[in-house]
């Protein structure tokens, strides 16, 4: 044993459990956020429980099961239950019950020795809603125009009430939307004319007209709208709760009706498809707790494509300079102490200049210089996407950086040697020959920097990101790309849902959900640019030989 | 051949061109670091900046035979001054240099506006003693007959062609007849009140040497009055037992105390039981000379403190705090303003205060001598602002602006006494409650028994003062990271050396891309697992974590123990190679062990639950977001930039050196820890150090897995407030440009500094290290 010891092996084991622990954390951790990612999208079954609580009490609870766990007994001493003695560990479960109208919570948990019965009956629906969140209960009567009708037409009135919905949506969206954005350009036009003087009566009277005309446009629209929202609260679905008591659900909020238990395999499976796709392009709703999160995908798509067009561009460049011109010098050293500090640097403080600097300082310039008719609303002097991204820019320059100067230092010199051997100027190398056999290494690089700005939150929630933006950056109004406007974005969608929303059970599942949808998209692009990388590694290896 | 030429000229400009540009682009990366460098500085230096006051405008005024100045004033933009004279007549001033006729009297129309104040019949003799101020802007008009008058001086601005001009108005809060102070209507030497919607309190000292107290009681409202209507008061008058001189008086503007000075003794009386003045304390300073006195006393804004001038030149600061027995009023601080104290000087009195101005939101205050030396202090970052002459001599009446931004005094012609000045200076001093000290030490705030280390920037109260220190949350950020190392630097020190040294290629190839795949993981999930997931976990199973520091390096320590005494035939099946492997069931199997043995250790050793048992019978306190969590949260971030590093430094330590040594005869073992670790330990120390580095500037995970509560405490099971996540959570509310704003930019500067430190350091070894392995 005293041997064994001082051979150095079990230390060697030691190391070795070292590296287990990194992997179990590392794929533990993968696989929690998968599981429960996933399973936010899977109809889950709908349940009745009998309850009869210790003072024999009897109730009923409709509901989804969330979690179980089984507790030591002696925890719940307080409760002064009246229990078998030897049992030790009782289980405990977390049932969503929904129905917010009816209950202030809808999240309750019940105890396993109080449940006496518990079943799940095919006629259990569950209703997906606008308002007021998941309604489960029994449906008992459908009323089509006040009159009762069968069951079956259910699918039949909830399609017609889509299409008025999405009539509705595109008629708020786009059309209301932009007359509300033209009205506000012409106050903004009056307001700069007057600022510089030169408001004639015959200028106010060609934006009044023009203002009267957009009024009257925006009448007709209302009418139209406001007959859509008659037509569709024609309808209601009358359910009953866990409790028996009758609710009426008006088809206005309904989303989705669904009998989870009368599904099979391929039908959840279907649904389950369908969920996601619902989470990827629907928008939030209720406090960002249900629905999709499309404008988050969209603003952190957005924001980290502007930030691509920066620093692509400067990081190459700066890794050209560093590889190909900078001579061996103290200024080429201090330049590479700054690129590591740069990319040591703590995010926040990154944060903390892009909001002084960018923001604040440039931002508020622009406005006294080119938006003063909005002031003292700011423009740009206020945080928004365009600034998200140049801070970003800065934060992911010694990635691009780093990864293209690899790949340019794997480049056999006898290929620089050879172009400039033939007569091509070191320009025209570069151009010509190093650039493109580069590009793999450059494309590294930027891939690795969308990962990275794409999971980075702290300084944008100085910056330029919001919980709820009213409208995307990218819209039908002219000049289309809104580069002041302030965007969502998954990671904080995350960290906003998680901590700051009233209901964090309700919104967990969601968040892991998110989160889900976050970890994909990173992992496949540190995947993508990991497998580029080493596809060009072979391939130089080749070229030296 | 012409155009074969003119290309190359071209293609040579090209070339230069493409140098320049690339040249230019190269140093933008050093010029970016030295622009957040630099800005960051340029946000915070303006803190540190002491005051400066710098004359404005000087306008000369003829004053009546014998009128004397008493109190003066400015609007908020400094645009008008006023001054109120013995004969009761205000008169306003213009302040800007563009001059309005001559003089600068401010005009509506052709006639300078210089308002009798005293037009009521009841003021029969309009000679005025004195005018008493308080923090708002009424002022107390006294006349030599004993008549009182309520005065308040206002601006509002109007916009002309766009053009803003400020115009004075006068109003009369209690309308312009005389109000009754002394029951008996003898003259006041001294007067001083406060006012709210509610009440207004008078203590006075009257001629007769009488100590009085007076309370007017609205019967609806003092601040909705107009000049149209006279407002409704009930008046109780009472008389305090007091048989000393009076010097001075000062009336709290909360109406809760009066402070009457006598002689060297400071008597508190007790004023919110509305018919009844307990004395409730006596300030007697010592002093160190037995011939300096009290000279004057003022309060500071807020209500809680007062200040006493001394002969000596020295100011000492009072407030009540919290003692055993009870609150007693303590002298805080002292405030010299002659940096030479001798002694022989006092006689001559030139030293001594003769007067204290506070200003109306800040805790900050002039003090002024008879030489008319002025000079400005802030009272709780305990800051010398600023020390200078301003006019020769002491003014006749001096003034404080209402945004403090700028002071305004009356000074007598010594040559003329027809001919008065009234000078306005302008002040910049808007940081004066953020110095390194306060930053950094112990600060006896207002209200607060001891000196403490605190931050608290906002609060939902109005006179409510910051407090920046910023000790909490750097010792937060230093023990968040000091956790997180303890726990990341030994599974990623253990990880790197068996990857780079033990491990087969071909597996080396999987597991390193793997565990630096961990790097790449956004840490906003990784906090918000940490808050929402695990730390509830941990407060369930709170045994189970600590067994698990015990079970998984005895069950490691199993496996090898069993593996070694395997017959050799198993050991040719399944190589010690493959131990990372092996290891991960049974490391998931003692993990599992010690979750389900939780509850039965919660049982036998804790009384059932160890959180309730750590919180009632030991006392410790216990949040459920504690450094425990961030700790492992924060290693597990960590833990990559750690392993990948360190994994590189021992991996690229050349063959030969390790080939030698185990020709020599030494173990794997000995090879590795007598030789390879030696050499490649720089490498080592720099992943720790960039590690480090990462583990001080983190800030999603820090936010979300603890409460951010900055607390001086290493309990492990309590959270902390982090640099990082200070900013994160106080830097979108902070009003741009104010000390907060900056104090916030500081922080960001200290973390950019710190981490300059470090990776410098780290980057620096690291390439010392390179050059030593090529050279072997």
């Amino acid at each position: 044993m005293n041997k064994w010891f001082k051979s150095g092996a079990p230390w060697i084991w030691m190391s070795a459990g070292g590296v287990s622990i990194s992997l179990i954390s590392v794929l533990g951790l993968l696989w929690l956020i998968a599981s429960r990612g996933l399973s936010y999208f899977w109809p889950s079954e709908l349940y009745q429980f009998d309850i009869t609580d210790q003072n024999g009490a009897k109730s009923v609870v409709i509901g989804e099961i969330y979690e179980r766990e089984e507790i030591p007994v002696n925890q719940l001493a307080h409760l002064d239950l009246k229990l078998d003695p030897n049992q030790e560990v009782l289980e405990r479960l977390l049932v969503k019950t929904g129905n917010r109208e009816l209950v202030s919570l809808d999240f309750r948990w019940l105890l396993g020795n109080n449940i006496t019965n518990t079943q799940t009956p095919k006629d259990l629906a569950v209703i997906e809603r606008t308002t007021h969140g998941n309604f489960y209960g029994y449906i008992d009567s459908v009323v089509m125009d006040g009159k009762e009708v069968e069951q079956s037409k259910l699918p039949e009135l909830l399609t017609r009430v889509e299409e008025f919905q999405d009539q509705i949506d595109e008629l708020q969206k786009s059309d209301i939307g932009a007359i509300n954005y033209q009205l506000e350009r012409l106050r903004l036009k009056t307001r700069k004319y007057q600022l510089d003087n030169e408001l004639t009566p015959a200028l106010q009277a060609e934006i009044d007209s023009e203002t009267t005309a957009l009024k009257q446009d925006y009448d007709k629209l209302e009418a139209e709208l406001m007959g859509y929202r008659k037509k569709i609260s024609r309808d209601h679905i009358v359910m009953r709760a866990m409790d028996g008591q009758l609710v009426t659900v008006n088809f206005e909020h309904i989303l989705k009706v669904t009998f989870n238990n009368q599904l099979n395999v391929f039908q959840k499976t279907g649904l389950f498809f369908s969920h996601i796709w619902g989470f990827l392009v629907e928008d939030p709703r209720e406090a960002n707790t249900e629905g999709g999160v499309f404008p988050a995908i969209f603003g952190t798509v957005l924001m980290v494509l502007l930030m691509t067009i920066i620093v692509s561009p400067f990081g190459v460049i700066a890794a050209i300079y560093l590889h190909e011109y900078a001579g061996k010098n103290a200024l080429t050293k201090i330049l590479r102490i700054a690129v590591i500090n740069l990319a040591g640097v703590p995010s926040i403080v990154y944060g903390v200049f892009g909001l002084g600097f960018f923001v604040y300082m440039v931002g508020g310039s622009l406005d006294q210089l080119f938006y003063s008719e909005n002031l003292p609303s700011p423009t740009f002097g206020t945080p928004g996407v365009l600034w998200s991204a140049l801070t970003l820019a800065i934060l992911t320059l010694p990635v691009v950086i780093v990864s293209t100067e690899e790949g340019l230092s794997r480049i056999p010199s006898a290929m620089r040697h050879g172009s400039l051997a033939l007569g091509a100027t070191k320009a025209e190398t570069l151009w010509r020959i190093i650039l493109p056999i580069a590009s793999p290494a450059i494309m590294t690089g930027i891939i690795l920097a969308i990962a990275r700005a794409a999971g980075e939150v702290a300084p944008l929630m100085l910056v330029g990101v919001v919980k709820m933006a009213p409208n995307l950056p990218l819209d039908g109004n002219f000049p289309f790309l809104h580069l002041d406007r302030k965007f969502m974005h998954l990671g904080f969608h995350i960290y906003d849902v998680g901590f700051q929303s009233p209901n964090v059970e309700a919104a967990r599942p969601l968040v892991f959900a998110t989160a889900l949808l976050l970890v994909t998209i990173i992992v496949a692009l540190n995947m993508t640019a990991v497998s580029i990388r080493n596809r060009l590694r072979e391939r130089y290896k080749m070229l030296e030989h | 051949m012409a155009t074969l030429i003119s290309s190359n000229r071209s293609r040579g400009v090209k070339n230069s061109l493409a140098k320049w540009l690339i040249t230019l682009g190269g140093i933008s990366v050093l010029f970016t670091l030295v622009l957040i460098f630099l800005y960051l500085l340029y946000v915070v230096k303006p803190i540190f900046e002491s005051a400066e006051i710098e004359s404005k405008t000087n306008i000369s005024l003829h004053l009546a035979a014998g009128e004397k100045v008493l109190s003066t004033g400015v609007d908020e933009l400094q645009e008008v001054g006023y001054q109120i004279n013995d004969a009761g007549s205000i008169d306003f001033y213009h302040l800007k240099d563009s001059v309005k006729g001559a003089s600068n009297a401010f005009k509506i129309g052709d006639s300078a506006l210089s308002t009798s104040l005293l037009e009521s019949d009841d003021f029969e003799d309009k000679q005025v003693a004195q005018v008493v101020n308080s923090f708002s802007a009424n002022k107390l008009v006294h006349t030599v007959t004993g008549k009182t008058l309520l005065v308040q001086p206002n601006f509002y601005a109007t916009y002309d062609n766009d053009v803003r001009e400020i115009i004075p108005l006068l109003s009369y809060p209690l309308g312009q007849n005389a109000l009754i102070i002394d029951e008996q209507e003898t003259p006041l030497t001294e007067l001083s009140f406060a006012m709210n919607d509610e009440l207004i309190i008078f203590v006075g000292f009257t001629e007769d040497k009488r100590l009085i107290k007076t309370t007017y009681v609205a019967d609806d409202d003092f601040g909705s009055s107009n000049d149209g209507y006279d407002v409704e008061y009930e008046t109780i008058f009472q008389e305090i037992d007091f048989n000393h001189q009076v010097d001075e008086i000062k009336v709290t503007p909360d109406l809760n105390l009066a402070f009457v000075r006598s002689g060297s003794t400071v008597y508190v009386y007790e004023l919110n039981e509305e018919d009844d003045a307990n004395l409730k304390a006596t300030i007697v300073p010592t002093f160190t000379n037995s011939t300096t006195q009290l000279t004057s006393m003022a309060l500071l804004s807020g209500s809680s403190s007062v200040l006493l001038g001394d002969s000596n030149g020295s100011v000492s600061q009072w407030f009540e705090v919290a003692t055993d027995n009870g609150r007693k009023f303590k002298q805080i601080r002292t405030f010299e303003t002659s940096e030479f104290n001798n002694s022989s000087n006092a006689a001559s009195n030139t030293n001594a205060i003769s007067a204290i101005y506070t200003e109306q939101y800040r805790k900050s205050f002039y003090t002024m001598t008879e030489t008319g030396l002025v000079n400005v202090f802030y009272t709780t970052s305990d800051a010398h602002l600023w020390q200078g002459q301003l006019v020769s001599g002491e003014p006749e009446a001096f003034a404080i602006a209402p945004r403090a931004n700028g002071l305004i005094s009356v000074v007598k012609d010594p040559a003329n006494s027809n001919k008065i000045s009234l000078q306005t200076f302008s002040v910049h001093n808007e940081h004066p409650e953020v110095t390194w000290q306060a930053l950094w030490q112990e600060v006896w705030y207002e209200g607060y028994p001891e000196p403490d280390y605190v931050w608290q920037s906002t609060s939902g109260s109005d006179d409510f003062e910051g407090k920046f220190s910023l000790v909490p949350i750097s010792f937060g950020t230093i023990k968040a990271a000091l956790y997180a190392m303890l726990f990341a630097v030994p599974i990623a020190l253990t990880a790197a050396i068996y990857t780079a040294y033990f491990m087969t290629p071909g597996m080396r190839k999987k597991v390193k891309p793997t565990i630096e795949m961990m790097e790449a993981l956004p840490t906003v999930i990784l906090g918000f697992l940490a808050g929402l997931w695990l730390a509830p976990i941990m407060e369930e199973y709170l045994p189970a974590i600590f067994l698990l520091f015990f079970f998984l390096p005895l069950a490691t320590l199993l496996t090898a123990f069993i593996w070694h005494n395997l017959p050799n035939e198993w050991k040719d099946k399944i190589p010690e190679t493959l131990a990372p492997v092996l290891l991960i069931p049974v490391l998931m199997l003692a993990t599992y062990l010690a979750f389900s043995l939780s509850g039965v250790l919660e049982v036998a050793f804790f009384q059932g639950d160890m959180r309730q048992y750590l919180t009632n019978d030991l006392g410790i306190d216990f949040d459920q977001r504690n450094a425990l969590v961030v700790g492992i949260a924060m290693g597990f971030a960590v833990i990559p930039t750690i392993f990948s590093m360190a994994e590189d430094a021992i991996f690229s330590v050349p063959g030969h050196l390790t080939s030698g040594s185990l020709a020599l005869g030494a173990t794997q073992w000995q090879t590795l820890a007598k030789v390879v670790l030696l050499t490649a330990s720089p490498g080592i120390f720099s992943a720790v150090m960039m590690g480090l580095g990462r583990a001080v500037g983190e800030t999603m995970i820090v936010l979300m897995a603890t409460g951010n509560t900055p607390i001086l405490d290493w309990s492990i099971f309590q959270g902390m407030r982090t640099l990082a996540a200070n900013i994160a959570v106080e830097m979108p509310e902070s009003e741009v440009g104010s000390s907060h704003y900056r104090i916030l930019f500081l922080a960001a500067f200290v973390l950019f500094i710190f981490t300059f430190v470090f990776n410098t350091i780290a980057e620096f070894v690291r390439q010392r290290l390179r050059e030593k392995y090529s050279s072997m």
